[in-house]
């Protein structure tokens, strides 16, 4: 079978797959590990609350759960195991403000980078109290 | 070769065992799960307010500005605007259904707190669309501000005024945020909750504590021996527009 101007036709097809493919390429050789956001974490803590992947994946849904038990069933204290779960001597609440932040005291530099990172933006900080540096 | 009798014996044998065991797992389980929540509990939260004592201290705001600097209450000074949770106001006013003519002198004029009475037939959760305010099993009438989407029926249902409708942004109002409670955004309703999360940690409202003259009663009226039953039981109390059939907890006692 003869093509007319058959070279130029596959370059034309090559070109144009190329094209089409290019976000692939250029992710594959630059956007990989080139920014990354840096989490700073809590020094007075080796634990979060549950998991760290469980944490990573889950913890809106956590947060979720803690909102009704807190709000709605009128339970505040974290309890594993039929006992209330405590860090340095005191009880833990299931709070954002409270809890996640006692821990994960540099916001800006946890939850606001991840977020960020991802173009994620919980709206929960128009009404729950973040420290000042955060705000910024 | 198993017949079809000797088949059916075993079956019906092994599913017995099946479901004998599952009763007994689940009334052991019943009987374990107890959650060590602390926190003060009641029947039925109530609160006698002594207007005699308050009267006695007519400039005193200690409860009032308690509750709204422990709860991140705006000051907005436009009426139209303004957030409340507990507040003052005259006694003609407040009680516009008691008609007596010939009241003791300055009464009329004398003010009363006014705050959101837990009503134990409340109006204004019947009407909320997204059951972000409701009666919960100890009385406290409880608001949920994430389900609220600010549609402002239960401020139209509630015949005392005790909601407020956030108009504008309260944080520029709010002189120092309390870490401890999350203010509100523009369009959502807000209450007062008998301190429900202080209850919850087993502290009493921060404007029973606040009050220095111990105007403000706070019990369990279904406890016999709580001190709300026993002021009760000794001073004449009236309660706003009991003719409505809302059953207010918050009794005056004058
Ligand atoms: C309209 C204001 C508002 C918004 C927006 C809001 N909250 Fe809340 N939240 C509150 C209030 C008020 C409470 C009651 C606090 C209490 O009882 O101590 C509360 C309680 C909670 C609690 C339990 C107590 C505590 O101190 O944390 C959790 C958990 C919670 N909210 C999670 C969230 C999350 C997650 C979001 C965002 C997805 C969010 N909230 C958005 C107002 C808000
Ligand atoms: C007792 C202190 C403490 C509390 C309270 C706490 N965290 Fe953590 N959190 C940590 C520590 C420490 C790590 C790092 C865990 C590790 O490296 O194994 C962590 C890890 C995480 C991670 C995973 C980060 C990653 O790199 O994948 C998330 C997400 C997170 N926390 C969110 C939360 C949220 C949301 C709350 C509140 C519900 C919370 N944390 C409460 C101490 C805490
Ligand atoms: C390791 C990265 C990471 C860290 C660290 C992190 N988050 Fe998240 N967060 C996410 C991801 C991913 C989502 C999910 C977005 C989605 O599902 O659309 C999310 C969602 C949320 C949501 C739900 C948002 C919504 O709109 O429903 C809340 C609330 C939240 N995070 C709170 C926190 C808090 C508080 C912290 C700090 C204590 C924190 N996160 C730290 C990655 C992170």
């Amino acid at each position: 079978m003869k093509i007319y101007d058959g070279w130029k036709i596959i370059l034309g097809i090559v070109i144009g797959i190329a094209f089409f493919t290019m976000p692939i390429w250029l992710n594959l050789s630059s956007a990989q590990s080139k920014v990354k956001p840096k989490l700073v974490y809590p020094t007075d803590a080796r634990q979060c609350i549950d998991d760290k992947d469980y944490m990573n994946h889950y913890h809106m849904d956590l947060l979720n759960y803690w909102r009704d038990s807190v709000v709605r069933l009128n339970m505040r204290y974290v309890v594993r195991n039929g006992v209330v779960l405590t860090h340095n001597g005191q009880k833990l609440e299931m709070s954002l403000t409270l809890t996640c932040l006692k821990c994960h005291s540099d916001k800006k530099n946890f939850c606001d980078q991840c977020h960020n990172y991802l173009q994620v933006k919980p709206y929960c900080w128009d009404c729950h109290v973040q420290p000042k540096e955060a705000l910024k | 070769m198993i017949d079809r009798r000797n088949f059916l014996k075993i079956v019906s044998f092994a599913g017995g065992i099946a479901l004998a065991g599952k009763w007994t797992y689940e009334s052991i389980s019943q009987t374990v799960v107890e959650h060590p929540q602390q926190g003060l509990k009641a029947h039925r939260w109530a609160m006698a307010i002594d207007v005699k004592k308050c009267e006695q201290n007519p400039n005193c705001n200690k409860c009032i500005e308690a509750c709204h600097s422990y709860h991140n209450v705006p000051k907005l000074d436009n009426p139209k605007d303004e957030i409340k949770w507990i507040w003052k106001e005259q006694f003609r006013n407040a009680f516009i259904t008691q008609e007596n003519e010939f009241l003791p002198k300055g009464m009329n004029f004398s003010t009363v707190l006014l705050l959101c009475n837990h009503c134990d037939n409340p109006p204004c959760t019947n009407v909320c669309p997204t059951q972000a305010t409701w009666k919960r099993e100890d009385g406290i009438v409880m608001m949920d501000w994430h389900r609220c989407i600010g549609c402002r029926y239960c401020v139209a249902a509630c015949p005392y005024g005790s909601r407020s409708f956030n108009w504008r942004d309260p944080r520029p109002f709010i002189k120092e945020q309390n870490p401890e409670f999350p203010t509100r955004t523009r369009g959502v309703v807000e209450k007062c909750t008998f301190c429900a999360e202080r209850l919850a940690r087993g502290m009493m409202p921060a404007c029973v504590e606040a009050c220095p003259s111990k105007a403000l009663i706070f019990g369990d009226l279904e406890d016999p021996g709580s001190e709300v039953r026993q002021v009760l039981s000794e001073r004449f109390s009236i309660r706003r527009k009991p003719e409505l059939g809302t059953s207010p907890e918050v009794f005056y006692l004058v």
